[in-house]
């Protein structure tokens, strides 16, 4: 590579196309797409917002990388950002830099140990991950109603649990990214501990491959509902420590309030779920709206806000603990006892026991574990609300035991397209703030 | 493990049911709309006056070593399929689209001008398959570099296409034991 090449690289960039280019270089309908317009508007009520300098001259801006080595991008995203001064005026998420192939790789595994995959994808919320892979098969096989009573109320009371554990930690990285740096010790210091429970119950901290096709993989543990009651002991103090830390605090609205912006008819438009639509004032939350295990049967509210800013997502998620501490609590009311995996032996394992006495169960357990079960042909599209939204799973079967494609519908992926709306005119120090308000998972951003 | 599934019964309307002009089938109690390419975006457009004003999902299918799955009637299977998921929060439903693309010509338009939120969506489906979205603002690889050779999810283009290189010889160890 000669001088003039490598000059001629570090000034294209790495990846010319993917990139945010200067304004002469790209068309009408791209430019719109990166500075946020995403409503056809008439021409008075775009004049009301003339705030903002329209078509500077390429030399006026300056585009810059946010990332993808920024503390505050939650792992590998990278930010193109357009400034003037210290304006954003255009901004593009560019991703892909924790591509695994895990849509790929779920071709080849079987369903059974397709759980071992997804559960990596949105690493903060796995057993939603699970859930949702598990429903998705279980609709394929024509099982759903005959998941046991107790395997169902496991997965709603783990899932809840994983929010809590999901939403704590986003309270940390939302503390740490506006400037509350103690608030991420906190917030780490409390999740832990529901990570201890769920290392008692899985096995494993993250990553469980615990809900499986057909139920859960064990029974509850000894025990366990002391620790909950532990943890639901434990945790609303510890929020109310958060109000007194962040909620009330001038500083901490004063970052918040107001920024990154966002209507209802945007977030719709954007496709955009969970907290982010609920900022809005939406009322949307699969869980009430698209009822699935046995929510319709817990009493919850669904916290929504009423600016669609910043401010309005980091309280909503605050109270949505409080909320899923709700649920838990009637989870342990009334979780019944029973099997927690269905007894259907094309889809169960004998129980260990079994396998020492029975050639036969043996020959059963090897060959569930090796060749995996058939699932009848067909597809379905099964989706559930993750901390971030929509989690969906899209199965297509071709008859075998391994999915014919496997797609996950990830709420990160499709959330981080409201950040160029979200940041349009503001500082660039609101940016990190509409960031961590998003609260993207790369790792199921890229899959 | 070897109970093939009971064969599902013969539907016993003789003529196919439609909506918006378009054949609808039922797949595990869910709806499908197969759209031709031709009727693809008015079908959109009347769903989005029909309150399904969110595209939550898009994504695509590679059918090559499975052609023959089941279809309704006038719908003839091609080798790729975008399947569209919509939602209408106002009725709380949800439909799915799926429209068949050709392997010879893999373009379908983009439903950028009717879901915004569809963007991301579908450079990641022309990324992983190589369908081409007409009129798509900002058509770029998204999650694979983009000096990138092939489109990983279809069906030919193997994981394995870059052989591993290993530096051991294991041939000795594996005669040996």
């Amino acid at each position: 590579m000669t001088t003039h090449d490598i000059v001629t690289t570090i000034r294209e960039g790495n990846e010319p196309a993917q990139g945010l280019k200067p304004r002469s270089e790209i068309s009408a309908r791209e430019l719109l797409r990166e500075v946020g317009a995403v409503l056809r508007m008439s021409e008075a009520e775009a004049a009301k917002l003339g705030d903002i300098p329209v078509d500077p001259s390429d030399d006026q801006t300056m585009i810059i990388n946010m990332g993808p080595q920024h503390p505050s991008t939650h792992g590998v995203l990278r930010l193109m950002l357009e400034l003037q001064g210290e304006t954003v005026l255009r901004c593009k998420p560019i991703i892909g830099y924790l591509h695994t192939g895990m849509e790929k790789t779920g071709e080849q595994l079987t369903y059974m140990q397709g759980g071992t995959n997804v559960t990596r994808m949105d690493y903060l919320s796995p057993l939603n991950n699970e859930l949702v892979f598990s429903l998705a098969t279980e609709k394929l096989l024509g099982i759903e109603d005959d998941i046991p009573e107790r395997a169902v109320w496991m997965r709603m009371l783990l899932s809840e649990l994983n929010r809590m554990s999901s939403h704590l930690l986003f309270l940390a990285t939302n503390g740490m990214d506006i400037g509350a740096v103690s608030m991420m010790l906190y917030g780490w210091r409390e999740r832990e501990e529901v990570l201890r429970f769920f290392q008692k119950v899985t096995g494993l901290r993250m990553n469980h491959n615990f809900i499986r096709p057909g139920g859960v993989a064990a029974d509850l543990p000894a025990g366990w509902r002391d620790d909950v009651l532990r943890l639901l002991d434990l945790i609303p103090p510890r929020l109310e420590e958060y109000d007194i830390l962040m909620t009330g605090q001038p500083i901490w609205r004063a970052r918040l309030q107001g920024v990154g912006v966002i209507t209802p008819e945007e977030a719709i438009a954007l496709s955009a779920t969970g907290p982010i639509l609920r900022s809005t004032g939406v009322p949307w939350d699969l869980r009430r709206d698209q009822p699935y295990l046995r929510y319709p049967e817990v009493e919850f509210d669904v916290v929504v806000g009423s600016y669609g800013d910043a401010f309005d997502r980091y309280a909503i998620r605050l109270n949505e603990v409080r909320e899923s501490m709700r649920i838990v609590q009637q989870i342990l009311d009334r979780m019944p006892g029973g099997d927690y995996r269905i007894q259907n032996k094309k889809v169960t394992p004998p129980p260990r026991a079994r396998i020492d006495e029975s050639m036969e169960a043996l020959i059963h357990h090897f060959k569930i574990f090796t060749e995996g079960f058939k699932v009848p042909e067909g597809e379905v599209y099964v989706a559930i609300e993750s901390p971030r939204g929509e989690i969906g799973c899209y199965i297509a079967s071709d008859g075998s035991a391994t999915p014919y494609r496997m797609h996950v519908r990830a709420p990160s992926f499709v959330n981080i397209q409201c950040m160029p709306h979200m940041m349009r005119g503001g500082l660039m120090a609101d940016a990190v703030a509409v960031i961590s308000s998003v609260d993207p998972v790369l790792g199921e951003v890229d899959r | 493990m070897t109970d093939t599934p009971p064969p599902e019964a013969a539907p016993a309307a003789p003529e196919p049911p439609m909506l918006y002009g378009v054949p609808l089938s039922d797949s595990r109690g869910q709806r499908v709309l197969h759209p031709s390419r031709a009727t693809y975006v008015a079908t959109v457009r009347a769903l989005l006056d029909d309150t399904y004003t969110m595209c939550a999902d898009l994504t695509a299918v590679d059918y090559l070593v499975h052609p023959n799955r089941s279809l309704p009637d006038g719908v003839a299977a091609e080798r790729f399929e975008v399947v569209v998921n919509l939602l209408s929060l106002e009725r709380r439903e949800r439909i799915r689209l799926r429209v068949q693309v050709p392997a010879d010509d893999p373009t379908i338009p983009t439903l950028f001008d009717h879901y915004p939120g569809s963007e991301a969506m579908e450079r990641e489906a022309f990324d992983m398959f190589g369908i081409v979205f007409t009129d798509h603002p900002d058509l770029t690889r998204i999650l694979m570099p983009e000096d990138w050779e092939g489109y990983p999810l279809r069906k030919d283009d193997h994981p394995n296409r870059i052989p591993v290189q290993f530096t051991a010889d294991f041939s000795s160890q594996q005669a040996e034991s």
